[in-house]
């Protein structure tokens, strides 16, 4: 059983940090886990991305040109991975930045406005974990739970006091899968 | 110990540290550059010699030096940086010492970008200094696997007094797995004889690449041939996969060989009998392995993220008894799994053919995907 | 005579082994490389010296000393020794290079060694000319000097001008001890042996990095004889590459330096 993620958003948006707190999560639940992000000049253009693949075996290529699950927290990450998804797949649509709904019937689609509920949790640099909420309920990759548990297990003595407003994040994002 | 969730660069520069780097020079160059970086923050605390060279025509005499004195040492780069280092690696080379070079290979020639590539296999594997000598060339395909390999890198290189090669790519550089990493050894106090130390009492010591009388230096290149003889026996190293039944054999190197499994995979499960070799050292290859699949196999795909530099090797291994086919990408492209797929099916597809050169056939597709003309 | 009549005047340094050099008669070198040797066994340093050779005229230069030695690419001596230096901080570490090695192929080793304060000497012989491929144009060579390739004399207009290399070190921060002295006669070799000396105390004083420039001459390759080279030296070289201190850490006059 493999799953791959792809994260994308505007340099920011915290696209990186999402991808590698999944990447903790599963390899925290014992599963296997590449992180890569696109580190080429794309990545000054203002698109930031990166792939999570977990998987129970050995995995082969760290990319995939057909993911199975997008976080798209903007338009440009819309239109690019919209096309490309696996059929089947979950694309959580950051609703806060884009003016169109996902057009494909054959995946899954879910809006969640991030931003504004980042906003209403008093900082918008959760809006990353409002969209890894909803992906998490949405598609049960790891166990309830292990999500949190990585926030707690590997992030930085000084941003601790986010730890809370992220659970938060989490919680309310969700909440609309 | 525990794992952790680790970049490939960081990844070999702490364990190089761990198992006993001394002294490390380099010159930023993406994207091998937090590698660099990372020494930069962790050797000035434990002591140990780190230098941001001026060029890395600096950094790998600096690693020339810091060699002869019999410690551990190391340096990194990527493609354009290690063209310049091709004089020091010769020298290393013409005066037997052991060194560590990790070249994050990205997209090229010339300035080229970035992004990860396997276009310096020929310069790794077939030379690219001047003169006969030879690397042992490590491609690791995951991080755990750039780990092991940078331990053994550096007992390979005192082991036989050579320049061991770790050819990874930007992606593999870029890359978080988790990795569980080799505890910290302390450094070790006794440095071999061979190796400059100026302590009275010891015999004097004086390394040089040069030997003026032609019949000397013949001498010495046949030792160090002979000393290849043996490192070609015992040191071959390759992962196999799905290949006891396979009838069509997958070859494939580093990250390129990691994507190949995923296209391996999704054969089989379309019952395609197809298995993978990845070969590990790239020098000394893994030639019984190609040799012993011969009579088995239908059929070879080669595949890497250049134009066919391994492609070669295969061919004059399987020496026109089976078809061999190619596909690749180039110039910082990676192959995307369905791709490898793609040319799998080919194969099956058929027809299959003896004639003609594998490289054209490729062209002809990859000029129908990117189509650029002439 | 009984011994004690006897009085040894003149020997062999310690730091030479007994064989006889490949320089050409007349050459320079010998006097330098005894220079460095005295200073060493002077110092106590012998036993715990590296030294770097170059590419040219001294390529064998280790054949000569009697203590450890390795033998460089062109002109990257200065970050051989930095490796050397860096990993076995507590030895003597020196370069030995020419005006090819040093001041055309190897300038930018050389100036981002001084540049990083490296604490290695280097000693840089300056003969005007490519020695050891037959005598052609060195970035040192005067203008209007014949060479083999600048066979009308050097016109700076088509060739450009000479470096002066013990100048440019100067103005860098990371250098303790820059100087030039002249091997023409017993007076200007004995002040080079001086700031020889002074240069390995900087440098195991822990100041920075340090040279010494050397103005030598190469009767071979000039066409002249030995004591008509001097003379040209004295002529031709001294005005254009003054002797003297061009850089000198506060700390060696403090103790007493040279």
């Amino acid at each position: 059983m493999q799953t791959e993620i792809i994260i994308s958003g505007f340099g920011g948006q915290g696209t990186l940090y999402a991808g590698q707190l999944l990447a903790y999560a599963a390899m925290d639940e014992g599963k296997q886990v590449t992180w890569i992000p696109s580190y080429g000049p794309e990545m000054r253009g203002g698109t930031a991305n990166c792939t999570v693949v977990i998987s129970d075996e050995e995995i082969g290529s760290p990319t995939v040109l057909y993911p199975k699950a997008v976080l798209a927290m903007n338009l440009p990450s819309l239109d690019k991975y919209e096309p490309l998804m696996a059929t089947g797949g979950i694309l959580i649509v950051n609703e806060s930045m884009v003016n169109r709904v996902p057009t494909r019937k054959d995946i899954r689609a879910i809006m969640v406005p991030a931003n504004t509920i980042a906003q209403e949790l008093g900082n918008e640099r959760v809006s990353n974990m409002v969209m890894m909420g909803a992906l998490l309920k949405a598609l049960p990759l790891l166990p309830e739970g292990a999500i949190e548990r990585a926030l707690a297990a590997h992030t930085a003595e000084r941003h601790k006091r986010l730890m809370g407003t992220n659970i938060e994040a989490l919680k309310k994002g969700m909440a609309y899968a | 110990m525990a794992k952790e969730l680790i970049k490939g660069n960081i990844a070999v520069a702490e364990t190089a540290l761990r198992v006993g780097l001394v002294s490390y020079f380099g010159y930023p160059i993406t994207p091998q550059t937090e590698l660099l970086e990372h020494l930069s923050a962790r050797m000035p605390d434990l002591g140990r010699a780190f230098v941001q060279a001026e060029s890395e025509l600096g950094a790998i005499n600096m690693v020339y030096g810091a060699a002869c004195t019999g410690h551990r040492t190391m340096t990194s780069s990527s493609s354009p940086g290690i063209s310049l280092m091709m004089e020091g690696i010769s020298y290393i080379s013409g005066t037997e010492l052991p060194a560590v070079i990790v070249n994050v290979v990205r997209g090229g020639p010339g300035l080229g970008n970035i992004a990860p590539s396997q276009g310096d296999y020929n310069q790794m594997v077939h030379g690219g200094g001047h003169g006969e000598y030879h690397l042992l060339v490590l491609a690791p395909a995951s991080v755990q696997e750039a780990v092991e390999l940078t331990a053994l890198a550096f007992d390979l290189a005192e082991k036989y007094r050579t320049i061991v090669a770790i050819m990874m790519d930007g992606s593999l550089g870029q890359m978080m797995e988790p990795a569980e990493l080799p505890p910290f050894v302390p450094l070790r106090e006794e440095v071999p004889d061979w190796a400059v130390k100026a302590i009275p009492g010891k015999p004097r010591v004086v390394l040089s690449s040069i030997n003026i009388d032609p019949p000397a230096q013949e001498r010495f290149n046949l030792r160090n041939e002979l000393k290849w003889q043996k490192i070609r026996r015992d040191e071959v190293r390759f992962r196999e996969y799905y290949l006891e039944d396979a009838e069509y054999v997958v070859v494939g190197y580093g990250t390129v060989g990691r994507i190949a499994l995923s296209a391996v995979r999704t054969a089989r499960e379309k019952g395609i009998k197809v298995g993978l070799l990845r070969p590990i050292t790239l020098k000394p290859f893994p030639v019984e392995a190609v040799e012993r699949l011969v009579p088995q196999a239908k059929a070879f795909l080669v595949t890497e993220a250049n134009n066919g530099m391994m492609l070669d090797d295969i061919r004059g291994l399987v020496k026109g008894l089976k078809p061999v086919e190619f596909y690749g990408r180039m110039g910082g492209v990676l192959p995307y799994p369905d791709e490898i797929l793609d040319a799998i099916e080919a194969l099956v597809k058929g027809p299959l053919t003896l004639e003609g050169d594998p490289r054209d056939r490729w062209l002809a597709v990859l000029e129908q995907k990117i189509g650029v003309g002439v | 005579m009984t011994d004690s009549d006897v009085k040894l005047v003149y020997q062999r340094p310690a730091g030479f082994d007994a064989r006889t050099t490949h320089y050409c008669p007349g050459c320079t070198h010998g006097v330098a490389h005894r220079l460095v040797a005295e200073v060493l066994e002077e110092m106590g340093e012998l036993h715990n010296t590296i030294g770097v050779a170059p590419v040219g005229c001294a390529v064998f230069a280790y054949n000569y000393f009697s203590f450890d030695f390795v033998e460089a690419a062109h002109g990257r001596a200065p970050a051989m020794a930095t490796g050397i230096k860096r990993t076995l901080p507590s030895k003597t570490v020196f370069t030995y290079q020419g005006d090819g090695d040093m001041a055309s192929i190897g300038m930018g080793e050389i100036v981002a060694a001084a540049a990083r304060g490296e604490l290695i000497t280097a000693i840089f012989i300056n003969n005007t000319n490519y020695g050891m491929t037959g005598g052609q144009m060195a970035p040192t060579t005067l203008p209007g000097q014949v060479t083999t390739s600048s066979p009308k004399g050097r016109d700076v207009e088509r060739q450009g001008y000479p470096i002066k290399l013990a100048e440019m070190l100067a103005t860098l921060d990371g250098a303790a001890y820059i100087a030039r002295r002249s091997l023409h006669d017993a007076r200007s070799i004995r002040q080079a042996k001086k700031a020889i000396r002074t240069a390995f105390e900087a440098q195991r004083q822990g100041l920075g990095f340090t040279m010494v420039e050397l103005l030598s001459i190469c009767p071979t390759n000039w066409g002249l004889n030995v004591a008509d080279s001097r003379k040209w030296l004295a002529d031709h070289m001294l005005p254009f590459y003054p002797v003297g201190d061009f850089k000198v850490n506060p700390a060696i006059n403090a103790a007493g330096g040279n």
